[in-house]
């Protein structure tokens, strides 16, 4: 019960903490260090997206899902592509129209590739041991990482949602110089809030959403009162599959859909250690956390790290987030928002 | 009649509270084993009694009391010194490591008494062969007494539930303790699996003089083979004595057979 | 048929601790081992040696040492390539600063190096379990892909952060050809994999499989959950930090901290589920498989391609591979989730009682 309440002030305490301490060790200029904060919060909001098809799977499959990074790939490759293919083949016009539509087909295939999931994975490996789950997870990022180069192919793809790339200029009357914002990434952080909100619609208004979290509860309770449980998996899967689209779609635009996507996917699973693996809200803010606390360890930490031990170039965000979650897992084991468990014997 | 030579008491368990949250499983619960005798704790479903187990045997940890385990005064148990002071249990549940045959699961009962290093074991001719041996001809008795010979290789997943059961009790037993706690050794068993067992049981306390701390269901069992009875009700201690004692404790007898009786 | 154990009687515990208790199962694996010692050597073309031989005998070492620690004792890690850098960068530092050292003195101080940073990052495993201890074992892969990538010192300052080995030298021998070379790599991979069957039959080995199959009686039985995993994981580094050096010095030469990424982790993972988890034998099995699978596909896809007048590029064959390992694992999780190693042995057992069913 504490949990729920320390964890939010917990996370914002790192936040805070590392927020403060960052100016004061590197003397910079307030505005710069806003930058970088808002920057960090950015990219988190990405993380988060992420982090969100994880939990959703999590909770009502108990499934720690390694490939919905391979899902956001997958999705953000058939979002590509099919925007490009498109004008081509039905004669729509290329642009918003061919996006449009694009996604909506790109939603119908990750629903198809939830059910081919649920069918040819997921039931065959119902009650397994979770580390077994895990790896047939693995077998699905492969299977869908080469699959979906094979199709949709494996160059680096272009999701124009007709935002400029110039940055905005705000709060120029607060600080010397102003801050400087990405338009795409107030962007990704309305797509995602929105997101966010349809999900919470979703999960707390409509039966589906009611019969998702009665199994989410437990798994046997909801069946017994006749919840189809392989359903629900199809409708969990197609949600994430549809969460993985919107983050591979913003994600994509802002960096080109390539193969690196799914990598870069890993480190949403930083994010769900630190937020716990059945809470919502704790893969939003263990997203936010990650990403502001990547891009202040990469802007104020690496170069210090850089100079004291003479190292060939920073880099340090390809670990920190790890390693962050890493000494997490030692202090709180559950997360921020997670439920202890109790063995029984 | 058995002969009996009950000793001295070996177990002494004082005040024991434990909660989960803010479940209360066991509130200040005392009781004393004695050496060599067979002592049941029985209780309906969800007395506290796998609890009480598992607390004497160091897997939870009371919040309050003690443990006093031949003259050592202990706030709580951990699971390694029981272990090595002479404490073993089998499980409600199989707890059996189900990768392993029957040898190898009875052969993880003598891991403490084996102390050859890794480098030995790598090499495995010398030391580490000689100690593998010797071990292993004890856990040849030990298969011998519980007459599961012709499973030795069979991995333990395979056996029907009753044999299980007894490779269960031959893991506990190749650890030679002198305390063994039996969650439920017959639950589940048809008549001539419980008299096996209760043979089984009651022969390691003749032959072996082993202290035996036991949980069941089976009434006709309990009163049969045991010493003395524990009652436990919803974590609280209603009754204690011999088996004729407590059958005729009106409390338990209230609490057995619900109010009004 | 030939397959018999009919009066084969054990009169002994020894004989019937044997690791290969079957008289035709000892003349097999003998046969195997002289054929790969004695034949191969005068057989195999060089390419075979170092494009398949080779890679596939330090792998398969490699994979032992995951198989100690996912299949044996399962704790679960995904980057255990990792290790096999530290043993790879510390081989290299050890013979950079100390070049008069001998090259098994070298490989078997690799493989303590590896150990204790094993030991390290096994520390988590004592607090978490399962898919937690997976990201953990993740943090130690970026981490030290990071530390060999940045610090200079581990790779002697050399301007491109790539490295390279001096050829091998042992007792004034050195070891040019690709035949000498295989011959080293076998005796080691060999020396080592009996050693890891004897550990795993062994009171270690059962510790941590009673850790894998049910921690809390084992803990209880007088296993200490601390001495158990952290040997395995220790053990499972030194084989991974011994098949780096090998990895290091024979196969590649020369090598940048990429080399050790987290997709040979994967696929390292990928060996032991194809091949069996809990069995040495199915280490060898999955890391031939996953050696041989790339190159069998690159020769027949072009092929295959032809037949049906397309031609399929190298990129095709790669997406390919990763096809087929993803539906494979999916599929031996699913139907046979302890490997090859395990349909072998119910080959086996069924020969054995040929022409009855049971």
């Amino acid at each position: 019960m504490a949990a729920r309440k320390n964890g939010p002030v917990i996370a914002l305490g790192v936040v805070l903490a590392a927020g403060l301490a960052a100016p004061l060790l590197t003397g910079s200029a307030p505005g710069f260090y806003l930058e970088v904060l808002i920057g960090g919060l950015m990219a988190g909001v990405l993380y988060s997206l992420v982090a969100l098809g994880f939990v959703l799977i999590f909770k009502a499959s108990g499934v720690f899902n390694f490939a919905q990074g391979a899902m956001v790939l997958f999705a953000a490759l058939a979002l590509a592509r099919l925007a490009e293919w498109l004008p081509g083949w039905i004669g729509i016009p290329a642009g918003f129209p061919a996006l449009a539509l694009a996604f909506v087909l790109a939603t119908g295939i990750m629903i198809v590739l939830a059910w081919v999931v649920e069918r040819v994975v997921l039931r065959p490996l119902v009650a397994q041991d979770p580390v077994a789950l895990l790896m047939a997870t693995l077998g699905v990022t492969f299977f869908l990482d080469g699959f979906g180069q094979t199709i949709w192919g494996s160059d680096v793809y272009k999701i124009d949602l007709g935002i400029s790339k110039e940055p905005t200029m705000i709060l120029q009357s607060m600080f010397e110089g102003g801050i400087l914002v990405s338009k795409e990434d107030l962007v990704a952080t309305v797509i995602a809030t929105l997101l966010v909100l349809m999900l919470a619609l979703f999960f707390q208004k409509t039966a589906t959403g009611r019969a998702l979290r009665a199994v989410a509860d437990d798994h046997q309770a909801a069946q017994s009162i006749g919840i189809p449980l392989n359903r629900i998996w199809v409708i969990v899967w197609a949600v994430a599959g549809f969460v993985a689209l919107v983050a591979g779609m913003v994600w994509g635009s802002k960096l080109g859909v390539q193969f690196s996507l799914a990598q870069l996917a890993l480190k949403a699973l930083p994010v769900v250690i630190l937020g716990g693996f059945t809470s919502i809200p704790g893969a939003i803010i263990g997203g936010l956390v990650i990403g502001v606390g990547e891009k202040m360890a990469e802007v104020f930490l690496g170069p210090p790290l850089v100079k004291m031990w003479d190292l060939a170039g920073g880099g340090i965000e390809n670990w920190f987030a790890y390693v962050l979650a890493l000494l997490f897992l030692m202090v709180r084991p559950e997360g921020l928002f997670g439920e202890k468990h109790i063995d029984r014997v | 009649m058995r002969q009996r030579n009950i000793g001295d008491v070996i177990l002494d368990v004082r005040n024991i509270s434990l909660a989960f949250g803010g479940v209360k499983a066991l509130q200040s619960i005392s009781f004393d084993v004695r050496e060599h005798e067979v002592r049941a704790i029985i209780g309906p479903n969800g007395a506290g009694k796998s609890s009480m187990l598992n607390c004497i045997n160091g897997v939870y940890h009371p919040q309050e009391g003690e443990i006093v385990y031949k003259g050592e005064v202990r706030r709580d148990m951990d699971t390694h010194h029981a272990a090595e002071s002479g404490i073993a249990r089998t499980f409600q549940n199989l707890a059996l490591f189900k990768g392993m045959s029957v040898l190898d699961n009875i052969m993880t009962g003598r891991n403490l008494k084996m102390k050859t290093g890794i480098l030995a074991q790598a090499l495995h001719f010398g030391p580490a062969r000689a100690e593998e041996l010797r071990e292993r001809e004890f856990c040849e008795h030990v298969i011998d007494f519980l007459e599961i010979q012709p499973y030795r290789k069979t991995p333990v997943g395979r056996l029907p539930y009753g044999l299980q059961k007894r490779v269960d009790l031959g893991r506990a037993l190749a650890a030679q303790p002198q305390v063994l706690l039996l969650d439920e050794p017959m639950a589940g068993m048809n008549v001539e699996e419980k008299q096996d067992m209760c043979r089984f049981v009651l022969d390691i306390n003749d032959e072996f003089g082993t202290t035996i701390v036991l949980i069941e269901h089976d009434m006709g069992v309990v009163m049969d083979i045991s010493d003395r009875v524990v009652v436990l009700d919803y974590g609280k201690k209603i009754g204690d004595g011999t088996p004729d004692e407590v059958r005729n404790d009106p409390e338990v007898i209230r609490a057995y057979l619900g109010a009004g009786h | 048929m030939f397959y018999r154990e009919n009066g084969q009687f054990k009169a002994s515990y020894v004989e019937d601790q044997q690791i290969l208790g079957i008289r035709q199962d000892r003349w097999f694996i003998f046969g195997l081992i002289a054929f790969a010692l004695f034949a191969v050597p005068y057989l195999a073309s060089d390419y075979m040696f170092r494009a398949v031989l080779i890679p596939f005998l330090i792998v398969s070492l490699a994979a032992i040492g995951l198989n100690l620690l996912v299949g044996y004792c399962g704790q679960i890690s995904l980057g255990h390539a990792a290790f096999m850098g530290i043993g790879a960068y510390a081989a290299y530092n050890l013979v950079v600063r100390f070049p008069q050292l001998n090259f098994i003195l070298v490989l078997v101080l690799a493989g303590l190096i590896a150990a204790l940073v094993g030991i390290l990052f096994g520390l988590p495993s004592l607090q978490i379990k399962g898919l937690y201890l997976g990201v953990a074992t993740l943090a130690a892969q970026f981490f030290i892909d990071w530390v060999f990538a940045r610090v200079k010192w581990f790779t002697n300052y050399s301007p491109s952060g790539s490295v390279s080995t001096a050829p091998i030298e042992m007792f004034g021998f050195k070891f040019d050809t690709p035949t000498e070379r295989y011959l080293l790599v076998l005796v080691v991979v060999i020396v080592f994999a009996l050693m890891a069957k004897n550990l795993v039959r062994g009171h270690i080995g059962r510790s941590w499989m009673a850790m894998r199959d049910m921690d809390v009686a084992a803990e209880v039985i007088g296993i200490r959950p601390m001495y158990a995993k952290l040997s395995a994981f220790a053990v499972s580094a030194f084989y991974a930090g011994v098949a780096g050096a090998m990895w290091g010095f024979v196969h590649l030469g020369s090598w940048e901290p990429a080399a050790f990424s987290v997709n040979f982790s994967l696929n390292l993972l990928f060996m032991i589920i194809i091949g069996g988890m809990g069995s040495i034998l199915g280490s060898f099995i999955g890391a031939a498989f996953i050696v041989l699978l790339p190159i069998t596909l690159n020769q027949i896809l072009p092929v295959l391609g032809g037949l049906v007048g397309m031609n399929f590029g190298t990129a095709l064959a790669s997406h390919m591979e990763f096809m087929i390992f993803g539906a494979l694992i999916i599929f031996f999780l699913i139907v046979e989730p302890l490997g090859i190693a395990r349909l072998w042995a119910i080959g086996k057992e069924k020969l054995r009682l040929w022409p009855f069913p049971h």
